[in-house]
């Protein structure tokens, strides 16, 4: 996918001026934020906290050993009848499953949810190759139907209103018309049926790889993500390279924390343990099975201070709490990851200069690291990302201006005092009660008064107060 | 009582807040602290390195560093400006070890205003007295809150004040859109928070919001005056020292 990250102000200011979708990702988000926080307190904050932490550690610890770990799962996938592909970036993913494809004369592909294939265009690929493909996750689904990128990593569809959901089935599918939610998801239900039938191959991400089992595993809600692995003749899976954990027991934590963060969920309704294809005798399952695991950046980012962002299992727990992502929606961010993890991941895997805006696009108000079930600092990277942009020259010049004349200024106590000065009275020539026309502080006093400096600083009444009080001392 | 504390007022209470700087004082030095201003001290470097500038915020931060360099207590009535000292000044001087000892030294001896109250002096009752019955609501600014770990000694802090009564700010929890210069940057983004900030607090019953620090005061009370309505957020501090005895001693300052 092309990312779009460069036009996330205009974008975002676009969907300031878009009240359903402003109603829509309020509502959705305010939702799925309150479940979280119910689902991990349950047991008490204390509990939640504690479970928290240790899944923090375990996704470090698996970092920390990350190759060994890759090369443990795969030995194991492989020893478990999976077929183990490496991809180092989009074009390779792409080529690994057309080539999958033509060596199983695969001409219907069906599709669960994956944003790494949303990463490398996986769709685009197929289509042009003349392969029918099918989003079956329901959010996936619509948006395929309306043509249009995910807009949050859980839930593509979050920025759609039921109403306009159902006009894209009435004029899509031939829906008869209805308000009613379950009918209409059965209506996609059915349609989805017969396309999981007669599906040749089924393409998944995956949530986690065992390191010591060679098990993938997915979590799943709505039961395709078991159509897709199991009824087509071939599963292909695509994982990122940072999704590996050592043990079953890391595992189990770890589905402790995902669901409760991404959806409320003390467990999903559907958890997949793929250990390999259909084995003889067996009765189902596809007769070959693809992991190919993607790199596309990742191990770029391995060994840098920004490593600990590889630990993120994906919950959208962080886009639904942060106060940027619930004014702009998804689609500003421009590229597959949305919120804060997107504005540290766009400018990771894609291009910093061209991403520049997103480590901008946050107050600090350090919600995301608050709500992570792993505890990724992203706060934290938003700096270090902003620093990054700062020595990479890629600021605009009057900001590296304005910058160094603070600098000049605040280190030493008499200008900068002479400067606050100046400002209180000079702050006689800015209008009150509207907008100043011009300049850096146009857009702040668009919709707030400008704050005006006192007449006499702290620093004076302090001066004031002790000469009175010498005064007194000396009578 | 108490070892002489050593006041970061904070630019932006300094230039533009005064009372709530000279509150502090009052309020330090009715428990009896003695305060002392370190006169050459000007701002904690905030504003360059959020924004990614710390070659220009180092020197600010090391003018800090040496401003204080003696004071054995430092108190600010801002969790913006301390969590920026105790925080991020490590991790700007990362790379050098004596400055990094210096800052790790500072960052121990620096306080939050009603951390210092609270969890220093160990005084929740400070006796004081509001003189009419008021209604209050906190607005928990981000810093002090997530990296601070603040908000209880602010509401035991009320609590304890006489005529003072505290009821809930729905969401009090989420940012009122300031985030410094992100303000500036991405004013609509910031506006669109702030929004839903006064929204809450139109439909709070408290007639005052308490805060601790005065950037979300600046912000939020802007916010309301370009709506043609009345400020209503102010300063844990002056909320506080409304509730001195000797009311009529020190002049508010003039604006």
């Amino acid at each position: 996918m092309r990312s779009q990250a460069a036009k996330f102000v205009a974008a975002a200011r676009r969907a300031l001026a878009d009240p359903p979708l402003q109603d829509a990702v309020k509502r959705a988000t305010d939702t799925a934020a309150r479940k979280r926080d119910l689902a991990m307190f349950a047991h008490g904050r204390d509990h939640g906290e504690a479970l928290r932490q240790q899944a923090a550690a375990a996704r470090r610890r698996a970092l920390s050993r990350l190759p060994e770990l890759l090369e443990q799962a795969e030995a194991h996938l492989t020893a478990n009848g999976a077929t183990v592909l490496w991809a180092a970036d989009a074009a390779e993913v792409c080529a690994h499953v057309l080539d999958i494809a033509a060596r199983h004369h695969v001409r219907r592909v069906t599709k669960s949810k994956s944003m790494v294939s949303e990463e490398v265009g996986l769709n685009d690929a197929l289509a042009e190759a003349g392969i029918e493909v099918l989003e079956t996750d329901l959010g996936e689904y619509i948006i395929q139907l309306a043509g249009e990128p995910p807009s949050h990593i859980v839930t593509p569809v979050i920025h759609k209103s039921k109403e306009a959901i159902r006009d894209l089935f009435v004029q899509r599918l031939g829906m008869p018309p209805t308000d009613d939610a379950p009918t209409m998801a059965r209506f996609a239900r059915g349609h989805l049926r017969a396309a999981f039938l007669s599906s040749d191959m089924g393409i998944s991400g995956g949530n986690f790889i065992i390191a010591e089992t060679g098990t993938l595993c997915l979590v799943t809600n709505e039961g395709n993500g078991r159509m897709v692995t199991a009824l087509p003749r071939v599963h292909v899976a695509l994982v990122g390279i940072e999704k590996v954990v050592a043990t079953l027991e890391e595992y189990v934590l770890l589905t402790q924390v995902l669901p409760r963060s991404a959806t409320g969920q003390a467990m999903a309704v559907y958890t997949h343990m793929i250990n390999g294809p259909r084995r003889a005798g067996e009765p189902d399952g596809p007769e070959a099975l693809y992991v190919v695991l993607v790199d596309n950046g990742r191990s770029a980012i391995y060994g840098t201070s920004y490593a600990e962002v590889l630990g993120c299992i994906r919950c959208g727990a962080c886009i639904n709490a942060c106060p940027i992502y619930e004014a702009t929606g998804g689609h500003a961010y421009g590229w597959v990851y949305p919120g804060p993890i997107g504005a540290v991941l766009t400018p990771l895997l894609t291009d910093l200069k061209d991403a520049s805006a997103l480590p901008h696009a946050s107050s600090l108000c350090g919600k995301c690291k608050e709500v992570c079930p792993v505890d990724i600092d992203l706060p934290r990277m938003l700096l270090d990302l902003r620093y990054d942009l700062v020595e990479a020259g890629h600021m605009p010049w009057l900001w590296d201006a304005g910058m160094r004349a603070w600098s000049t200024a605040t280190r030493s106590p008499r200008l900068f005092h002479s400067a606050a000065r100046a400002a209180q009275i000079g702050q006689g020539l800015l209008p009150q009660g509207r907008k100043v026309p011009l300049g850096p502080l146009g857009g702040w006093s668009a919709s707030r008064e400008l704050p005006r400096f006192a007449r006499q600083s702290f620093r004076a009444w302090w001066a004031a107060r002790n000469q009175e009080e010498d005064r007194h001392d000396q009578s | 009582m108490g070892q002489a504390v050593a006041l970061f007022v904070t630019c932006l209470v300094d230039a533009l807040f005064p009372a709530t700087g000279i509150a502090t004082v009052r309020l330090l030095e009715h428990l009896g602290v003695p305060v002392t201003f370190p006169a050459a001290q000007t701002c904690c470097g905030q504003p360059g390195y959020n924004s990614g500038y710390r070659r220009a915020a180092r020197p600010v931060a090391e003018h800090f560093l040496d401003t204080f360099r003696d004071a054995p207590v430092i108190v600010s009535p801002s969790g913006s400006c301390v969590a920026m000292i105790r925080h991020e000044y490590p991790r700007l001087f990362a790379d050098d070890p004596d400055r990094h000892a210096q800052a790790l030294a500072i960052a121990a001896r620096t306080w939050e205003l009603t951390e210092y109250l609270v969890d220093g002096l160990g005084v929740i009752d400070l006796g004081l007295r509001l003189p009419e019955p008021h209604t209050f609501a906190v607005h928990d600014a981000c810093h002090g809150l997530r990296l601070l770990g603040l908000g209880r000694q602010a509401r035991a802090l009320l609590d304890a004040l006489e005529n003072a009564r505290v009821v809930p700010l729905e969401d009090s929890d989420e940012c009122c859109g300031f985030g410094g210069l992100f303000s500036v940057k991405m004013p609509d983004l910031s506006a669109a928070m702030l929004h839903k900030k006064i929204e809450r607090i139109r439909a709070s019953q408290a007639a005052t919001i308490v805060t601790g620090d005065v950037s979300c005061m600046m912000h939020i009370n802007g916010g309301l005056a370009r709506r043609g309505l009345a400020p209503r957020v102010r300063h844990i501090a002056e909320v506080l020292a409304d509730g001195l005895p000797e009311r009529t001693t020190h002049a508010q300052p003039g604006r």
